[in-house]
């Protein structure tokens, strides 16, 4: 698989002496934090610049990637299955080796620290897939989502309760009864938890019904008001760029279109190619 | 009368005893189940961590007994206890640095844990035998009984003994503080919750700031804790014994994954499963048969379903059935 030999299970699946529930499968690019940079200059508030990499010593997935997102302002990835999206948030997050290229955060290169580091730093994530806690309560994912702080966060807990009454209601139920829009909430919430000064979502509206998706971009919507910058990866293209401010398509991992959202639906070829015509 | 007789015998032979040993059964569960939350694996090496522990909690109580310090009715090794459960943490946090931790940097599979684990139970069970050899040692002290058989039939009048030994009210009060700390832990605090987020999610405890190695420690911590006070309690009420400790990695282990592997509950009432099975199976009923069957129908051999030599085979048995028919325990644990 990687050629590491101590990654190969030989085709073991008893349960009763291994354990693969909830296994870690990032291979972050450092154990530990190096030094980081202030950078001179204007630059975005959070850019992921010329990002090249992929996993572990595999071959490259992104090639001089690059995207970007400003306060106040939504940020959305569009792209077809496979491009890369997930895997640039993933390099954005420290998740994955960057072989080339850098990250900044307010005017600082973070691009040598741990995704640990980064979340201290004001980084907020919502992976794509296991983004809850299934086998714990509504409030102790958001718990859990305030880890790191050792202020008082019930303040910040009863605003995600007001952005998402219905986490109020189920709070005691373990996550993993919910349904997959209040799953999707739970993550939201988790992640807002550590009062981020930028959100990433990766595809926040997957496997929710049209009623659940207009709900949950309309929450995002009223967070990114609060000037929260969001950085967002999404499947439903048109309707992610009409609220975009900011729109990138990746094909290959490659930047193929940049524009706002307004642009890109308004360009014939992004139109043909990505958005049905 | 014969009624009472028989359920005093059944008691005395079969209650007690199946609730002593099923509570230190449940405490070593747990530990092996925290194990396999955490850290992924399988612990081999936990028979033999209790046997460390226990050992250096049996050196500690002779150098108390030595300096003349006691603990009144109580055995001396309680007070010798803690020093067993520091030592033992020292022991299984080295072995973490310098054996598990360079596999966690690999990211290795499980299975390979599991094999590690082996290596770290040989070495462990050679430095037991090493330091105290591997005969029997007794080093329960203090008062024998809290109630004795004698004392028994004088306040009832009755024909059958009901005996409890200090070292199984010990172990029943113990295992009831034990368990009530854990899942306090493990459900109120901030550590322990995030050791289950860890558990249940391990990417995302890294995305929410949370230190994988400070659980892993954590969890080394409390496991060299639940391991050396289930082997004291097992040497209290029986014997110490290097080998017997690392047999008893059997029944724990047919605990633990009847219970259903990862569920602390289960864990518990894993423990109580095997000990009770064991201990009936293994009991000698005629005693109790001739009580409660008219005289005609009294049995003239043992009753014995299986002689104690094969207690094992009773959890082997047990364990086999549960992964046949019911493979993730009765607590719906991970295991598939
Ligand atoms: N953990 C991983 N290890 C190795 N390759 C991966 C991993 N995750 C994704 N990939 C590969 O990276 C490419 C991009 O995947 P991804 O970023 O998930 O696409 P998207 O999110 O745009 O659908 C795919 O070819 C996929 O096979
Ligand atoms: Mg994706």
């Amino acid at each position: 698989m990687s050629g590491n030999p101590y990654q190969e299970d030989r085709g073991n699946k008893d349960a009763t002496i291994t354990n693969t529930h909830g296994a870690g499968t990032m291979q972050p690019a450092h154990r530990k934090s190096g030094p980081t940079k202030k950078v001179e200059g204007d630059s975005p508030f959070l850019i992921g610049d010329c990002m090249t990499g992929g996993y572990g010593k595999g071959p490259d997935i992104l090639h001089d990637c690059t995207i970007a997102v400003n306060p106040g302002e939504i940020a959305v990835i569009v792209g077809p299955n496979g491009a890369g999206k997930s895997t640039a948030m993933k390099a954005v997050f420290g998740m994955l080796n960057v072989r080339s290229g850098s990250v900044r955060l307010d005017g600082e290169d973070i691009t040598q620290l741990t995704p640990q580091d980064r979340v201290v730093k004001g980084m907020g994530f919502v992976p794509q897939t296991s983004n809850i806690f299934t086998s714990m309560t509504v409030e102790e994912n958001l718990e859990m989502g305030a880890f790191i702080r050792t202020d008082d966060f019930s303040n910040t807990m009863e605003q995600v309760y007001h952005l998402f009454p219905i986490l109020k209601e189920k709070r005691n139920q373990p996550a993993g009864e919910l349904s997959g829009g209040q799953r999707q909430q739970v993550a939201v919430g988790r992640a807002l938890m550590t009062q981020p000064k930028v959100l990433m979502l990766d595809e926040p509206t997957a496997g929710v019904s049209p009623i659940v998706m207009d709900e949950l971009f309309d929450r995002i919507i009223e967070v990114a008001r609060t000037g929260l910058p969001i950085l967002m990866v999404e499947q439903n293209a048109k309707q992610a760029l009409e609220i975009a401010d900011k729109g990138y398509v990746l094909v290959q991992g490659r930047n193929a279109y940049t524009g706002t959202g307004q642009e890109l639906l308004a360009d014939p070829e992004v139109r043909k190619s990505f958005l049905g015509g | 009368m014969e009624l009472l007789n028989a359920l005093v015998a059944f008691t005395n032979f079969v209650g007690v005893p199946a609730i002593a040993y099923g509570s230190q059964l449940a405490i070593g569960a747990l530990g092996v189940t925290l194990v396999y939350s955490v850290l992924r694996f399988s612990n081999f090496a936990h028979g033999d961590t209790m046997a460390f522990g226990t050992m250096v909690t049996i050196l500690v109580t002779w150098l108390f007994q030595g300096a003349g310090i006691s603990f009144g009715p109580l055995p001396t090794a309680l007070l010798a206890l803690p020093f067993g459960i520091a030592v033992t943490m020292g022991l299984v946090l080295f072995t973490d640095r310098t054996v598990y931790r360079f596999y966690r940097e690999q990211k290795a599979k499980p299975v390979v844990f599991v094999m590690v684990s082996l290596g770290v139970m040989f070495m462990m069970n050679g430095l037991v035998r090493f330091i105290i050899g591997p005969g029997d040692q007794r080093f329960a002290d203090g008062e024998r009984f809290i109630i004795s058989a004698r004392d028994f039939k004088k306040m009832t009048g009755l024909d059958e003994g009901l005996a409890i030994k200090t070292s199984q009210g010990i172990t029943v009060v113990t295992a009831i503080i034990v368990v009530a700390l854990l899942f306090w832990f493990l459900n109120k605090t901030r550590t322990g919750k995030s050791m289950r987020a860890y558990s249940d999610n391990e990417d995302l405890a890294l995305l929410s700031g949370i230190n994988p190695e400070r659980v892993v420690m954590y969890t080394w911590l409390i496991v060299a804790t639940l391991a050396t006070i289930a082997g004291v309690l097992y040497g209290l009420d029986k014997s110490f014994k290097p080998f017997t400790y690392f047999q008893l990695l059997l029944p724990i282990f047919a605990s633990a994954i009847v219970g259903g592997l990862g569920s602390p509950i289960g864990a518990i009432a894993g423990g109580f499963i095997i000990a009770f099975s064991e201990v009936t199976i293994t009991y000698a009923w005629k005693k109790v048969a001739t009580y409660v069957l008219p005289e005609t129908m009294a049995p003239d051999g043992l009753v014995q379903l299986l002689s104690t030599d094969y207690k094992f085979a009773v959890s082997f048995a047990i364990l086999i059935i549960v992964l046949l028919f019911k493979p993730t325990g009765i607590f719906k644990g991970k295991s598939v």
